[in-house]
């Protein structure tokens, strides 16, 4: 009996000479700076965030050294809390409550776009729309106070003005187009998991096929730890930090828009599609790391071409549930998208979500008029996609998993 | 010495503070077929695990002495753990087929050696699964999941894996303990047939098994080596009262 391929002199110094592999190198490295890529950004959050509410310190020392009357250490206390009043504008970030007024609502953009101010009157709902032009400005006025009156006439079109493009839900003439609000929460999505998706998975597969087991037991808490990040902080960053950053690299014009929605959305899937795609490559029995390693793989050559294939289902549940995640953020849309319900394919214009239309037009509607009812069915459409993403995930994965492992 | 593959010189192994393999002096013969026996936690494992460096995957590992594999050193600095594995294959105790087909089984082994051509890996999967004597059971269903097989079924084709990336030195943990007698019949006529063309080290608690399948026979006790020679000389004659004891079944 012959062995199947032809042996060469087996054995010697030189055969088995350590070799470097390039690509393994490489793949290793890349691999895990994307890890450490994700954990950056969790600092980069926390510095920024905290960076931004140093004035407030600052601020109450100087306060403190113009008003001298107020040398005593003892007034400090006060001088303290009561700057933090005038001097910190509540009005604008992290205030989300305050929106219960209309012109509240693009606050945050105003602040950093002059333009945007001037059109942040009370009838224009997302206060960024710059495009919004002057006739529908005005229609506008006038169907915040006939809204009452109009309301019959508008509820039979309804329907009808469902696949249009425009979403103009507040006017003598509303038009409820639902398409620039489906492209809009699409295309973050997208965006959203097209970064989130590929990062969570390489810091995944780094964190459980090369990391040694301490820097597991670092990694994992931490990329985990994003989790818990309020989505203001998030959006916040975003509209401080990764706004005027990605605008400076590409230039556009509106300063938040769908791009950099995905963006902030992707580090809130980040840590889900990571944490369950972890699980899941964990989860793949050791013996096949075993099997494939004795057979002379390389560790990527295990990783990619055993345990990556392995954990699959798991990873597509990870993704499922990060779109599910991303399709219903509410804050992170409102704050960094721009909230303009333009349909555009291109990603640095403002879009506005089925989410944050929900969550910025909900409090001036009337109960029971024809704007009401259509934000509940967004609501409802919400629901049904994160109900079939979730039973998707779990049934796919499961009768997936079963198959898989127990063979059919 | 030609027909010397393996000189091991006071090999030991630590698992963190506990010292598992203790100065293991030994020679494995090329193209024979060596049986370790032994009591359950002696060691025996970890000393074929040694010979492949599948312990170097355990962090606490801590290992001195040499392994001369034909005269070179496997654990020197400049000796690359991935050619080793290359030519030192392994059979496991627990059969483990990746949730593949057959086909992709076997030819998992020469694709991660870059082979793509595809009638080239046909030739390697027939030939391997022929070696293995499972070509006849398997070559109408090449595309069915391994894990649907039996476990004697699926640690032949464990076998037939291992064989296709032609190794020089084929190590076995237990290979049979978890089958059936005619089953484990198959895969011990398959180690004799394998022994022409490879050097097989055997680990297994079935002392008719070592007797039947090997040439030579080492007796690990606590860590130590005890006694090795002619399988032969070793269950009728041992030198060590242990080894006797041993064998006779008076303890272990
Ligand atoms: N990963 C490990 N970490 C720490 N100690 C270990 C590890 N693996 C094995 N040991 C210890 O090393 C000793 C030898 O184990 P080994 O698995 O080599 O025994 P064995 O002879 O193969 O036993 P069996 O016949 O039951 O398979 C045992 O005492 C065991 O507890
Ligand atoms: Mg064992």
């Amino acid at each position: 009996m012959n062995s199947p391929l032809p042996k060469e002199p087996t054995f010697t110094k030189e055969s088995l000479k350590k070799q470097f592999r390039l690509s393994e190198f490489l793949a290793e490295k890349v691999i895990s700076s994307v890890a450490f890529l994700s954990i950056a950004i969790i600092f980069l959050i926390f510095i920024f965030v905290f960076k931004e509410s140093l004035p407030l310190f600052s601020a109450a020392e100087k306060v403190q050294v113009q008003t001298e009357t107020q040398t005593i250490t003892g007034a400090t206390v006060e001088t303290y809390g009561s700057e933090t009043s005038t001097e910190s504008e509540p009005e604008t970030y992290g205030e989300p409550a305050e929106s219960l007024e209309p012109e509240t609502y693009g606050t945050p953009t105003e602040e950093l776009n002059p333009v945007a101010e001037e059109s942040s009157e009370p009838e224009t709902y997302g206060t960024v729309t710059e495009d919004l032009n002057p006739d529908s400005a005005s229609e506008e006025v006038v169907a915040v106070d006939e809204k009452v009156t109009q309301n019959n006439e508008g509820e039979d079109r309804t329907w009808s003005t469902f696949f249009t493009t425009e979403w103009v839900p507040v006017s003598d003439n509303p038009r409820f187009g639902l398409i620039a609000l489906l492209i809009g929460t699409l295309k973050v999505t997208l965006i959203a998991m097209l970064i989130a998706g590929p990062l969570a998975i390489l810091a995944a597969v780094y964190t459980s096929c090369f990391a040694s087991n301490r820097r597991k037991e670092i990694i994992k808490p931490i990329i985990e730890m994003l989790a818990a990040f309020p989505s203001v902080v998030i959006g916040f960053f975003a509209m401080m930090v990764l706004a005027t950053f990605f605008q400076d690299i590409f230039g556009y014009d509106s300063r938040l828009n769908a791009f950099i929605g995905g963006v902030a959305m992707a580090l809130a899937a980040i840590p889900i599609i990571y944490t369950i795609s972890e699980d899941a490559l964990s989860a793949v029995p050791k013996t096949y790391t075993e099997a494939s390693l004795a057979l002379g793989a390389s560790k990527a050559q295990t990783a990619f071409s055993v345990i990556l294939p392995a954990a699959t289902p798991g990873i597509f549940a990870a993704l499922l549930l990060g779109v599910g995640r991303v399709f219903g953020e509410t804050m992170i849309a409102l704050m960094a998208t721009g909230n303009a319900a333009l349909l555009s394919a291109n990603p640095f214009e403002s879009v506005r979500t089925f989410a944050a239309t929900i969550g910025s037009e909900m409090a001036e509607t009337v109960f029971g008029e024809t704007h009401y009812s259509v934000l509940f069915f967004i609501g409802s459409l919400l629901f049904i996609f994160s109900f079939i993403l979730n039973a998707v995930a779990e049934f796919y994965v499961k009768g997936k998993l079963i198959k898989k492992f127990q063979g059919k | 010495m030609r027909d010397i593959k393996i000189q091991v010189n006071d090999l030991s192994l630590y698992y963190g503070e506990k010292k598992a393999l203790k100065e293991i002096s030994m020679q494995i013969p090329a193209n024979k077929v060596t049986a370790l026996i032994g009591p359950s936690g002696c060691g025996k494992s970890t000393f074929l695990r040694c010979i492949n460096r599948m312990n170097d995957l355990i962090p606490s590992v801590k290992i001195t002495g040499e392994m001369l594999v034909e005269g070179v050193d496997i654990y020197d600095k400049n000796v690359d753990v991935v050619n080793i594995r290359k030519k030192i294959g392994m059979v496991f105790q627990k059969s483990n087929p990746f949730p593949k087909s057959i086909y992709e089984n076997v030819a998992y082994g020469p694709r991660i050696n870059g082979l793509k051509d595809k009638t080239q890996l046909d030739e390697i999967v027939e030939t391997s699964l022929r070696q293995a004597a499972i070509w006849d059971e398997f070559k109408d269903r090449l595309d069915d999941s391994a894990l649907g097989l039996s476990g004697g079924q699926q640690q032949r084709l464990c076998i037939a894996r291992t064989l296709a990336v032609s190794p020089d030195i084929i190590l076995m943990d237990e290979p049979a303990s978890a089958l059936d007698p005619i089953s484990t019949s198959k895969i011990e006529e398959l180690v004799h047939q394998l022994k022409e063309n490879y050097t097989i080290i055997i680990v297994t608690h079935n002392m008719q098994q070592a007797a039947r399948t090997s040439d030579h026979t080492a007796f690990f006790y606590m860590g130590e080596l005890i006694e090795m020679g002619k399988t032969n000389a070793i269950f009728t004659k041992p030198e060590k009262k242990q080894t006797e004891d041993y064998i006779t079944g008076r303890f272990g």
